[in-house]
């Protein structure tokens, strides 16, 4: 049986100099920009300051919406999947399609403020071998919670720009120990790693791993949680949209 | 053997703050450093952000096995007019500087090389910090190390004559720090981005006891039961005191017991500063619910007994860089209310560690909202203090520059992968 060798990484910011002010500045920068740039600013953001739930889920989204003001623009570009794509240049040609298309149909030139322009910014990473190894998928019940979130970061995210076929680590992995885990393989598939943070993505994985191995542990955990209601905290709290920015009126 | 209990103890007590994962990665990451000589070169020891950061970082890098020292550049009189004129130039004053000047700065740096120079050429890793000692660069032309240029202040709009003379000195370097995106420059070097961090051991933001908070509280004259509204900044017109007082203002039409505190001080070079004061006092006048704290001396525990006292705390500045006292009291679990500009926008989560406003009418309107919902007081300041834990304590930002001192020592390749 093959171990799992737990590796982590750590992400350096590098600033590129380039900016937009305009949707078609962006549009413009995208064909040419570093494809670090744009995996940088798709999957980047899950180790940046964040709160669990992202309005959109990468920054050019977050920007046509916040700093352009072009909810459209916003609401196409996020429902790109990046996972979807099988290069950065996919991607990038997608990208440029999407707000081709928002520029053909607006007559509006909307700018971003000079202080809130898109600045291009690319990343660096740093892995390193924890020489931490599990010889069997059920040691991951334990070790999951242990991670650092670089290491989710590196065998639920990274591992798809690294695998041909686009699949985590942790499915690698099942997948390599034959059809008795296939189950599990489709369990780990489920988990969506575009709209929660990696922290929430570790308790996902922590839970689909010890629901499949000890499935009493999950079940009580629940209804202990049930019982005793945690306090809100950055991990915990419903999927935020744009109408939450106005204090509802009954508060005043 | 009793540097290993120190080393253990250090790390330890950071763990308790930052979490015992974030500590093994800084292990892990330190691992692939373990040995290296790092030299860290600033102006001061002690006052201002980047002496408070060294304090911190310094003993962290040596408990983790680094050969790290910290050495502070001699100057004159001369010398220290100058930098300061390049501080305010760089950061967009139109602030031309004479030649004397310039040459004293030079020569100072010169000097200091001689002193400095076995020890920043032996180096495996220099961090030069802000303008002031930039040139050493030059004056170790058997440097076998990376150099480093970790700039703490505002480019983004440097005054171009002072930016062109300064710039010069930076060119050999192996890599730039930035702390804001907004805020760098074109270099000719990799440009990293790291924001800056707080110290949660440090006397400004350990955890107090009540008692210590409601006594400092009541020496100003403060009603510890009634809501509080703090501000902690210079009187400056970009931190907008006055704007301050109109959304205390406006909130106190519905919340009659509501206090503020505007607590600050001037910058002797800033003469605007005072003429700020005035109008804050002047706005101030004739309501004893306000409190305007202008010595500016007053002790970090003190600060941060008045954060930790406050019910909201606000920082409705006009422009801003890394607001530090923004980050300090989402760490003391306090909603900040913040203005809508600069590394404020990154600090703070719309809605869920606080609020970002515009005018002094949207800033009245959040004050309302968090008074009328205690629990949701009680929420955000939590998620607050979690978004502070992972991204803001210094051990983040130890992690940055460990990781740029393993890509500039591994080739500075997009990815790298070890062991």
């Amino acid at each position: 049986m093959i171990d799992f060798a737990i590796k982590d990484c750590a992400l350096g910011m590098i600033a590129t100099g380039r900016r937009a002010q305009t949707l078609r500045e962006l549009r413009d920068n995208l064909r040419d920009i570093h494809p670090g740039c744009i995996y940088h600013h798709f999957w980047g953001t899950l180790l940046r300051p964040q709160v669990v739930d992202r309005e959109y889920n990468n920054d050019f989204a977050m920007w046509c919406y916040s700093s352009l003001h072009d909810a459209a623009a916003a609401e196409r570009l996020a429902v790109i999947d990046p996972a979807d794509f099988s290069d950065l240049e996919e991607l990038r040609q997608e990208l440029i399609e999407v707000i081709d298309e928002r520029l053909d149909e607006t007559e509006l030139m909307l700018f971003a403020r000079a202080d809130r322009q898109f600045h291009f910014a690319r990343s660096v990473i740093v892995v390193f071998d924890t020489h931490k190894r599990l010889s069997e998928p059920r040691e991951l019940v334990e070790a999951l919670p242990q991670m650092s979130v670089g290491s989710i970061f590196y065998h639920f995210i990274d591992a798809r720009r690294r695998d041909p076929m686009s699949v985590d680590d942790f499915q690698a992995w099942l997948v390599g120990l034959g059809p008795e885990y296939s189950e599990l393989c489709d369990a780990v598939a489920q988990i969506d790693p575009y709209f929660e943070s990696l922290f929430a993505l570790r308790e996902r994985l922590t839970e689909v791993f010890t629901q499949h191995f000890v499935p009493g542990a999950v079940a009580s955990r629940r209804s202990q949680e049930c019982a005793e209601p945690a306090a809100e905290n950055v991990q915990v709290s419903e999927p935020r949209t744009a109408s939450e920015d106005v204090i509802p009126e009954d508060v005043i | 053997m009793t540097t290993e209990t120190r080393t253990t103890s250090l790390l330890d007590r950071y763990a308790e703050q930052a979490g015992l994962d974030a500590i093994e990665q800084l292990r892990q990451l330190a691992g692939l450093l373990t040995g290296l000589k790092v030299v860290h070169v600033n102006s001061t020891r002690r006052g201002g952000g980047v002496a408070e950061i060294l304090e911190a970082l310094v003993p962290l890098q040596q408990e983790l096995g680094m050969d790290t020292s910290w050495e502070v550049i001699e100057g004159t009189e001369d010398f220290f007019s100058c930098t300061k004129s390049f501080h305010n130039a760089l950061q967009g004053k139109r602030l031309d500087i004479s030649r004397g000047l310039l040459c004293e700065y030079e020569e100072v740096n010169a000097a200091n090389a001689e002193r400095l120079r076995p020890v920043l050429e032996a180096a495996d890793i220099v961090f030069i910090h802000d303008p002031q000692p930039a040139p050493l660069l030059t004056h170790c032309p058997d440097r076998r190390g990376k150099w480093i240029w970790r700039c703490h202040i505002d480019l983004s709009h440097p005054y171009r004559p002072v930016w062109k003379f300064v710039r010069r000195f930076l060119l050999g370097y192996d890599a730039s720090v930035f702390s804001l995106d907004a805020f760098a420059q074109p270099m000719p070097h990799s440009v990293y981005l790291i924001p800056p961090s707080i110290d949660p051991l440090s006397e400004k933001n350990q955890p107090l006891e009540p008692e210590v908070v409601q006594r400092v509280l009541e020496e100003f004259g403060v009603d510890p039961e009634r809501p509080l509204l703090l501000q902690v900044s210079r009187f400056d017109r970009f931190k907008d005191p006055l704007g301050v007082i109109q959304a205390y203002r406006l909130a106190k039409d519905f919340i009659p017991s509501l206090q503020l505190i505007l607590a600050g001080g001037t910058a002797a070079d800033d003469p605007e500063g005072e003429t700020v004061l005035n109008d804050v006092r002047e706005a101030a006048e004739g309501d004893p619910d306000i409190h305007v704290l202008s010595s500016g001396h007053y002790s970090d525990r003190t600060i941060n007994a008045l954060q930790t006292g406050a019910d909201i705390v606000l920082q409705k500045s006009l422009r801003e860089g890394f607001g530090l006292t923004v980050t300090e009291a989402m760490w003391k679990g306090k909603p900040v209310i913040g203005g809508n500009t600069g590394g404020i926008r990154l600090q703070l989560v719309n809605h869920r560690t606080g609020f970002l406003v515009d005018t002094p009418e949207g800033a009245a309107m959040r004050i309302r909202y968090l008074l009328t919902e205690p629990d949701r007081i009680a929420q955000i300041g939590q998620t607050a203090k979690e978004l502070v834990r992972h991204n803001f304590l210094i051990t983040r930002h130890l992690r940055e520059y460990l990781t740029l001192m393993v890509a500039l020592t591994h080739g500075n390749e997009d990815r790298i992968e070890l062991g």
